[in-house]
């Protein structure tokens, strides 16, 4: 000991870690992940967001003219110049998109094509460009033109940075009265989804009411169709030739009730899962204290089940927020007149082609997404720490009357989804409503309507498999690399950032985001815009972080000293990950697969803007089916998803079972 | 300082560390530690939560590698290398053996994949089980056997590769009393059989004190004292030590003289601690060390009044083998002091509560430190 104190005083030497083979391919993955969500989420969006803030006008300045009628060339005068002698064009005619063009011939009112007037055109600075015929020029030089030719000439737009777009989105009310629309749509739609959720939860939680296991599967068929179908199902329901028109006393269904209800349908199954993992983690010993108390039942409601699942129940109402003011299937379905965000950005960039605008507005419907995503974070981080606490489960006891409500409350909700479900398969098997009722599969004919026919089916299979495949492997893989790596914090906690973003953001803005990036000619990666590949890559990325969550859920229950043992043991990661981590974590992976695939086979939102005659899908067929007027045929195709997505959870579960016993033989021993 | 059980002398250095200091941002786990291992041994780290005993195991390891410091491993500089490149076994708290591997494919993960034949390598495993006693429970899963089990099954997978150093990080805290006492000889029993340099971790002092040949008490990311259990416990360094491992009775008072100390009214000789006159210092007995005067047995240290005073007793509790008893004199102040007797002794004696008895702090047992800045 005194030796070492002598030692001490000179300065030991700093130690440089040396990295392992396996932390050097671990940096590699780390690296490859990371750079695969900047490519496929952050640059897009940065696209994206730059492109709200590009404006294109016609610059009249920067253009110059000479006329030779036949006695020589007249002095150069500028195009501003000439505009502003004839009055033509008010400066708001000159603000365009990127896609702008303006015909020169227009400022020259006496214009003729046959005339043998002789025509010379320059640019001053070389920052413009116009087209003669095809051909691209954007020199200084004077280019001189007969008056046949002159005709062929178009002036193109120039781009600045600006805010117009937004002002022009602010001062146009058919544009920003959808953010009244979609917020008001998005509150009631959240405030009834959550109430009947709850409500539904609690029965299942709370009463010894039968066919619980049923109602519960009943509860999850929203999330196997698009969320159309329920728009297809109101529209042969209320519609202008509703079988039960009558209930809605001569208001229409296309419109805020339709997108309500349908609202309603698609998710509810959402918000009754986080709330009823938040009832069910409620402790069983605050109601025996409550009894023993002789607490009323109400006020044991009000006391202990509501402040033990306000956390659950603002999630859930957070989450139901944001699938409604971000979904663009139902309101396209049964909106009608009714503007609201998502829509908006369709019609602007599919209807108008105005990209620009398609941005502004996507940037207006990320605002409110984000901030939905950044409190319900908030509040998830709560719930966590309510979890851990041990706590005894409650266990209801039978009380008659409340039993019988329960199953009362359930299967009307239960009436409610099955009915809309079968509502749609009938519409699909009746031959022309309502004039011919008689039963047929003529509707399944998809070959003879626009959407694709039987490809879009077959596309939508095989994007489905590939998502699942390509994303599950992802999804697992980096999450791996984030919880398992040592160090690199910097780089794990921006990947996990990264990883969370997906669910901010919009399917509508995820999908333009994709066109403005990958279908950049500059973008080496533009090749696969229109293919298959972009639509697997966009809805893995669409769909990231639930499936990241999971796996790093199941991951972190592995005990953390795994990587330490098979290190001293002298084994590579890759063969513990093999042999250890993969076969434990088997039900999770096997969860994010079909996570995946039932959401790709569902998703409309993001891949609308990405999808080629080569590659249409099912769900966008229902979409466009429906909007060409073939309803029938658009609910066929619908019930289509429906089914395969049930076949894929029922092999999904054969697999799990199977593999599980195989693999998960040492769980439950 | 006499080492009185095991001489290292002949001992070759096996593990050196030499001025190691390990740094989370501001906070210093370690503080320029320096310590040898020597080979065959078994060293333990004892220390309260927080002491750095384990960061120093994780930066033997590799695991943690130290801001500054070297380590050296059989003559070689290991101080930068990952854990895959070092030469260790390790064995943690909770096992980490493989969930969905049984006993025997935990054992074998590190045999595998090494050129071995599938013969030699269950060759290995059965030999390995029969080593942990376990012969028969080779093809169970983890879940199927019972804690103890686990961290024999965990002790057989990190012996399998032959490893030089033997790592282990509070391998016997999850487990219950009784089970932890079998197991403590079992791998001290192991250890010297295999002769594996062993290093162990623990803030469990008995387990320190029954398996180490020498222990290593931390404090604060530095090292109060290295010594075998007997040193440690009978000759502390430090209060720190005094105080940590064992109970130690502790009195405020004053230097008075090389070997004197007053505490209260009264003075007492105490063992030479070098302190200056009138320096306020903390003086400390063991309780088995008071002796208890008049008995038979005693009778050869009557005459020496040295030291003894009469004391009041204020409270009598049974442990079983012996009694402990608090005793008090107002000259000492209002401090209880702690006795441990024999059942004889009290009987012969006739010691109650209330009653007063006459002991002895001997010389020799009575420790005097400065007091501690942290206690």
């Amino acid at each position: 000991m005194n030796e070492s104190a002598t030692i001490a005083a000179d300065a030991a030497p700093l130690i440089k870690p040396r990295t392992s083979k396996d932390d050097r391919i671990m940096v590699g993955f780390i690296l490859v992940i990371s750079l695969y969500l900047l490519i496929t989420l952050a640059f897009p969006l940065y696209a994206m967001l730059s492109k709200s803030f590009s404006t294109y006008a016609f610059d009249l300045t920067n253009f110059e003219f000479q006329i030779n009628t036949g006695d020589g060339w007249s002095e150069p005068f500028s195009a501003a110049a000439q505009n502003e002698k004839i009055q033509k064009f008010k400066p708001e005619d000159l603000v365009t998109s990127s896609d702008g063009r303006l015909a020169p011939t227009e400022l020259f009112p006496d214009f003729s094509f046959r005339s043998p007037t002789l025509y010379r055109l320059r640019q001053v600075r070389g920052d413009t460009s116009f087209l003669f015929k095809t051909e691209r020029v954007d020199d200084t030089e004077w280019h001189e033109y007969s008056s046949n030719d002159f005709r062929r000439i178009v002036l193109r737009a120039s781009g600045a940075t600006g805010l117009d777009n937004f002002r022009t989105y602010f001062s146009t009310p058919a544009l920003f009265r959808s953010i009244e629309n979609s917020l008001f749509i998005a509150f009631l739609s959240t405030i009834i989804t959550v109430s009947l959720a709850f409500g539904f939860a609690y029965a299942i939680n709370r009463s010894t009411m039968r066919f619980k296991g049923l109602f519960k599967l009943i509860a999850m068929i929203p999330i196997l169709v698009p969320s159309l179908l329920p728009g297809i199902a109101l529209v042969y329901l209320f519609g202008n030739q509703g079988m039960i028109k009558g209930l809605l006393f001569g208001e229409s269904i296309y419109g805020p009730i339709g997108i309500v209800i349908g609202s309603v349908f698609f998710t509810f199954p959402h918000a009754l899962i986080i709330i009823t993992t938040a009832l069910a983690i409620s402790d069983g010993r605050l109601y025996e204290a409550a009894t023993a108390l002789r607490t009323s039942r109400w006020r044991t409601f009000w006391t202990v089940t509501i402040p033990g699942a306000r956390y659950g129940l603002i999630s859930a109402a957070f989450v139901v927020f944001n699938l409604v003011i971000t979904d663009f299937g139902l309101p396209k379905v049964i909106g009608g007149q009714y503007n609201m965000l998502a829509v908006d950005i369709y019609k602007q960039v599919i209807g108008q082609q105005n990209f620009e605008m398609g941005a502004v507005v996507s940037v207006v419907l990320l605002i409110p997404a984000l901030l939905a995503f950044g409190i319900d974070r908030y509040v998830q981080k709560k719930q966590v720490a309510q979890l851990s606490a041990r706590s005894v489960p409650f266990v209801p006891r039978p009380h008659k009357n409340f039993d019988r409500i329960c199953l009362g409350y359930c299967s009307l909700v239960a009436i409610f989804i099955v009915g809309l479900i079968a509502v749609c398969q009938y519409a699909a098997l009746i031959k022309f409503w309502p004039y011919n009722l008689s039963l047929s599969l003529v509707n399944y004919n998809f070959k003879v309507m626009d959407g694709g026919g039987w490809d879009s089916y077959t596309n939508s299979i095989q994007l489905g498999l590939y998502t699942a495949l390509a994303g599950t492997i992802v999804v697992f893989v980096g999450a791996y690399m984030v919880e398992k790596i040592n160090g690199f914090l910097a780089t794990r906690s921006a990947f996990q950032f990264l990883a969370m973003m997906p669910m901010a953001i919009p399917g509508m803005v995820l999908g333009l985001a994709y066109i403005f990036f990958f279908n950049n000619p500059d973008n080496p990666l533009n090749t696969i815009y229109g293919t298959l590949a972009i639509m697997v890559i966009c809805t893995v990325t669409h769909f990231y972080t639930v499936s990241h969550l999971t796996a790093v859920t199941a991951l972190k229950q592995m005990d953390r000293e795994f990587e330490s043992v098979a290190a001293s043991l002298k084994q590579p990661f890759h063969r513990l990950f093999a042999k250890v981590t993969v076969p434990v974590c088997l039900p999770s992976i096997l969860d994010i697969s079909i996570y995946l695939f039932v959401n790709a086979m569902t998703t409309v939102s993001a891949v609308i803007f990405l999808y080629s005659p080569d590659t249409t899908l099912a769900s966008v067929a229902v979409l466009n089916m429906d909007d060409a007027g073939d309803v029938a045929p658009a609910a066929a195709m619908g019930m289509m998803i429906f089914y395969t997505n049930v076949c894929a959870r029922l092999i999904h579960q054969f697999v799990s079972r199977n593999l599980v016993r195989r693999t998960q033989a040492w769980r439950g021993l | 300082m006499v080492d009185e059980t095991t001489d290292n002398s002949d001992s070759k250095v096996y593990l050196q560390i030499d001025r190691l200091t390990k740094k989370f941002g501001n906070f210093v786990a370690l503080d320029s530690v320096s310590l040898e291992v020597y080979e065959g041994e078994f060293v333990c780290f004892l220390g309260p939560s927080g002491c750095g005993k384990t960061t120093l195991l994780r930066a033997i390891a590799g695991l943690d590698i130290q801001t500054s410091g070297t380590v050296r491993q059989a003559d070689v500089d290991i101080s930068a290398l990952p854990p895959s490149e070092r030469d260790f076994g390790i064995v943690f708290q909770s096992y980490a053996l493989f969930p969905n591997l049984t006993a025997e494919r935990n054992i074998a993960f590190g045999l595998e994949n090494q050129k071995l034949e599938k013969s030699a390598v269950d060759k290995r495993v059965n030999e390995l089980l029969d080593l942990v006693g376990l012969p028969d429970q080779g093809p169970k899963y983890p879940a199927q056997l019972s804690g103890g089990q686990q961290q024999r099954i965990a002790l057989a997978r990190a012996l399998a590769t032959s490893p030089g150093l033997l790592l282990l990080d509070e391998p016997l805290s999850a487990l219950d009393a009784k089970v932890r006492a079998h197991l403590r000889h079992e791998i001290k029993d192991l250890q010297r059989r295999l002769g594996v340099t062993t290093v162990m971790v623990t803030h469990d002092q008995e387990e320190a004190l029954t398996m180490a040949d020498r222990i290593v008490v931390m404090n604060q990311g530095v090292i109060e004292q290295v010594g075998t259990p007997t040193q440690i416990y009978r000759e502390p360094d430090t209060l720190f030590v005094a105080d940590f491992i064992g109970a130690m009775n502790q009195v405020e008072g004053h230097i008075i003289g090389d070997n004197s100390v007053s505490i209260g009214e009264l003075s007492f000789t105490s063992r030479n601690h070098g302190l200056a006159n009138g320096s306020p210092v903390v003086a400390a007995i063991r309780p088995e060390d008071i002796v208890p005067q008049g008995m038979g047995d005693y009778s050869s240290s009557d005459s020496d009044a040295e030291n003894n005073l009469e004391m009041e007793i204020e409270d009598m509790e049974f442990l079983g083998s012996f009694w402990r008893v608090s005793l008090k004199n107002s000259a000492l102040g209002t401090a209880l002091m702690m006795a441990d007797m024999s059942i004889n002794a009290i009987r012969s004696l006739d010691v109650k509560t209330g009653s007063t008895i006459r002991v002895k702090l001997p010389a020799d047992r009575l420790w005097i430190f400065p007091p501690s800045v942290n206690i």
